[in-house]
C-alpha cells in the first residue's frame, strides 16, 4: 500500500479559492476487530482511509459523514497539493460558506472497504498469503460499508452524526444508515439515489463487468501477478458508465455531432467529439482505478435492496427510523430518475416520517449531484442551515 | 415576528391542535409553520416552485416538491385530518378532481379562492365590457395563472352537486376583513371566500 503523503505546509498566499477547505491530508485508521460480512466471509483486520474538514465541537454533535459513489473516494473536498488543478469530488458542497459549511460542521469522508484509494481492498496485501487480495477480496455490501463506517464514527468519538449524506451509491449508504442505525443519524440526505436497482440498471452493470471479465489481461482477477492491467475492459466499463451519467441533452449540448477533424474519415478511429470524450474518460480512469474494485462496487449496487427483509415493503423498512430526511433528485437523471426518489419519499410519507423532497430542474443527468447547480445548492444550504440551528452550530 | 395574513389566521382557527395537515401549494411555508407553532400540527406542504421550496425549507416545514395537478396518488385515503388549498383552486388544471382528491385524502378540506362574483368584477364586465382586474386578481386575461375562476355561488353549486357538506364559510375583502354585510351578500360583497368541507362519507376531525 502506498504511504500517504503529508500535505505541503500552507503558504501565506493561498493558491485556492477562499471558499475552499484548502490543503487536506488523508488519514488512516486500522481496525483489528473482525468484521463479519453479509456475504458470510470475514475481514479480520482492515484499514480505512479518510479525510476530515472543519472542527469537531466539544459535544461532538456537528459531524457530517459523506458517503461516496461508485468511483469516488475519501477525497471529497480541498486539494492534496498546491499544484492540484481539481479539488475533491464534492468540493461544490463542502467548505466555508458552502452547504456543508466547514465553519459549523465537521465533515468526515472515507474510502469504502474494497476501494482502491487506500482503504483495504483488492489491491491491499492479504495477510494470509502475503500477496495482494486481487479477486480473493470478499464481496462487500452497502450494509458492510455502513458497519465499517459505524466503527470509524465510534473511534472518532461520534455517537450521532448531525447528518449522513451521499449521492447515487452514496445515497444508498445513507438509506442503509437511516434504516438500521437511525439512532446515529439525525438527518439523512439521500441524493440522486434509488431504493434498488432496476433490471436496466443491473443490465448496464453486467455489461461493464463483462467488459472487464472478458479482457484477456484480466486473468481471473490476478492481473497483478502477471504484471498487466485489464485496460480495455476497465476502459469500456467506464465509457459505458459515462453514457449513463449524462443526459441526452447534455451530450448533445457538449458534443452534438461535432467531428474532430471537421469531416468524416470513413474509418474507425475517433471521429466524433463524443467518442473522443468517452475514450478520454475511459483511459484516464484506467490509470486511477482498479478493475477488481470496479467489479465489487457494481455488485454492491446490484445487491442493494433494503426493503427485501421487510417483505419488499420500503415503507416498513423506514417505519422505525428516527432520522429526518432530505431527498433530492434531478429532472434530467435517467439512471436513477426522479420517479425512483419519489418512491423513497412516498414510502417515508406513508409511515409519517419527517421528510423534505426537492426535484431539481437540471440538464446534466445523473452527474448533476456533483455540479454547482444553484437550485440544488440552495436546497442543500437551506436544509443544512436547519440542521445547524438544531444542533446549535 | 410578522403578522399572519388574515385569511390564514381565519384558517388556523378552524384547525384543531395536534392534527395532521397537508397543505397544497404551501408557498413559502408560512401557514404550515404557523400551524406547527400554534396548533402543534404535523404534516407536509406540497409546492412546485423551486424558490418557494427553498423558502419552505427555511421556514422549517416538511416540504415536498410536487405538482398537485398530478393528483394526490401518493397519499392514502383519509390519511390527513385537513387538506388545505389556499388561493390556488383557480390555478389548478382540474379543480373538480382536486376537490375530490382532497376529500379522499383528508377528513376535512379547507379551500379559499378569489370570488369572481364580487360586485367590482361584475361591474367591470357589465359596464366596461372588460375582464376584471382587481387587487385579488391583478393579472390581465392573457397572462393570468388563474384559469378556473368561479363565484361563491358556482362553488357552492359544485359542492352541492358533488354531495360535499360545508362546515364553515367566511368571505372577506381584499384586506381579509369580514363584515355583517358580506355575511348576508357573500357573492356580491366577498372578495375572498373560505370554506371548510367534508365529503359524503367524511366526518370532520374530532
Amino acid at each position: 500500500m502506498p504511504p500517504l503523503d503529508p500535505p505541503e505546509p500552507l503558504t501565506q498566499t493561498s493558491p485556492f479559492p477562499s471558499d475552499s477547505v484548502g490543503l487536506v491530508a488523508p488519514q488512516r485508521m486500522a481496525f483489528d476487530i473482525p468484521l463479519e460480512l453479509e456475504g458470510g466471509k470475514r475481514l479480520d483486520a482492515y484499514d480505512l482511509v479518510y479525510e476530515t474538514y472543519g472542527t469537531l465541537n466539544a459535544d461532538r454533535s456537528n459531524a457530517i459523514l459523506v458517503c461516496h459513489a461508485l468511483s469516488g473516494d475519501h477525497h471529497a473536498a480541498g486539494y492534496h497539493r498546491p499544484e492540484d488543478r481539481k479539488p475533491g469530488w464534492w468540493d461544490v458542497c463542502i467548505g466555508p460558506g458552502k452547504p456543508f459549511d466547514t465553519r459549523k460542521f465537521f465533515v468526515v469522508s472515507l474510502n469504502n472497504l474494497g476501494g482502491c484509494k487506500g482503504s483495504t481492498g483488492p489491491t491491499s496485501t492479504n495477510p494470509a498469503t502475503g500477496k495482494a487480495y486481487g479477486p480473493d477480496f470478499p464481496i462487500v455490501t452497502v450494509g458492510d460499508w455502513v458497519n465499517s463506517q459505524r466503527r470509524l464514527g465510534e473511534r472518532l468519538g461520534i455517537r450521532q452524526w448531525a447528518a449522513v449524506a451521499g449521492g447515487s451509491l452514496g445515497g444508498m449508504q445513507v438509506m442503509q444508515w437511516s434504516i438500521h442505525h437511525s439512532e446515529c443519524v439525525r438527518h439523512a440526505l439521500v441524493i440522486a439515489a434509488t431504493p434498488k436497482l432496476s433490471a436496466q440498471n443491473i443490465a448496464f452493470n453486467e455489461v461493464a463487468r463483462q467488459a472487464i471479465l472478458s479482457d484477456p489481461d484480466f486473468h481471473d482477477g490476478r492481473y497483478d501477478e502477471y504484471g498487466v492491467v485489464p485496460r480495455r475492459g476497465l476502459m469500456l466499463a467506464r465509457m459505458l458508465g459515462h453514457i449513463t451519467y449524462l443526459s441526452e441533452d447534455a451530450m448533445r449540448e457538449r458534443f452534438g455531432r461535432e467531428l474532430r477533424e471537421g469531416r468524416i474519415q470513413f474509418g474507425f478511429d475517433v471521429e466524433f467529439q463524443v467518442e473522443s470524450y468517452l475514450r478520454h474518460q475511459g483511459t484516464s480512469f484506467v490509470d486511477r482505478f482498479d478493475a477488481n474494485t470496479y467489479l465489487l462496487m457494481t455488485k454492491a449496487l446490484d445487491y442493494f435492496d433494503p426493503a427485501q427483509e421487510f417483505g419488499g415493503n420500503l415503507a416498513q423498512a423506514f417505519a422505525t427510523s428516527q432520522s429526518q430526511f432530505l431527498v433530492v433528485s434531478f429532472t434530467s437523471d435517467w439512471r436513477f430518475s426522479s420517479a425512483r426518489s419519489r418512491e423513497i419519499v412516498n414510502a417515508l410519507m406513508e409511515v409519517r416520517k419527517p421528510v423534505c423532497y426537492a426535484d431539481i430542474r437540471s440538464t446534466q443527468g445523473h452527474d448533476d449531484f456533483l455540479m454547482p447547480n444553484p437550485d440544488y445548492l440552495h436546497v442543500l444550504q437551506a436544509y443544512m442551515q436547519r440542521v445547524a440551528v438544531e444542533i446549535g452550530a | 415576528m410578522s403578522v399572519l395574513r388574515p385569511d390564514l389566521e381565519i384558517i388556523s382557527h378552524w384547525i384543531r391542535p395536534a392534527t395532521r395537515v397537508l397543505d397544497l401549494g404551501c408557498g413559502d411555508g408560512t401557514l404550515l409553520r404557523h400551524l406547527q407553532d400554534t396548533r402543534q400540527v404535523t404534516g407536509y406542504g406540497l409546492e412546485i416552485d423551486p424558490d418557494n421550496v427553498v423558502r419552505s425549507l427555511q421556514a422549517g416545514i416538511q416540504v415536498i416538491q410536487m405538482d398537485v395537478d398530478q393528483g394526490l396518488t401518493p397519499f392514502a385515503d383519509q390519511s390527513f385530518d385537513y387538506v388545505i388549498l389556499t388561493q390556488a383552486l383557480q390555478v389548478v388544471r382540474y379543480p373538480e378532481q382536486l376537490l375530490q382528491e382532497m376529500l379522499r385524502v383528508g377528513r376535512e378540506g379547507i379551500v379559499t379562492f378569489p370570488n369572481f362574483g364580487h360586485w367590482r368584477c361584475r361591474l367591470q364586465v357589465a359596464w366596461k365590457g372588460r375582464m376584471p382586474v382587481s387587487e385579488t386578481l391583478p393579472e390581465a386575461w392573457y397572462n393570468t395563472p388563474n384559469i378556473h375562476l368561479c363565484t361563491v355561488r358556482d362553488f357552492e353549486t359544485l359542492c352541492r352537486d358533488q354531495g360535499y357538506r360545508t362546515h364553515s364559510r367566511q368571505v372577506v375583502d381584499s384586506r381579509h376583513h369580514g363584515s355583517w354585510f358580506m355575511h348576508f351578500a357573500p357573492n356580491l360583497l366577498g372578495e375572498i371566500a373560505l370554506y371548510s368541507l367534508t365529503g359524503m362519507k367524511g366526518t370532520p376531525p374530532r
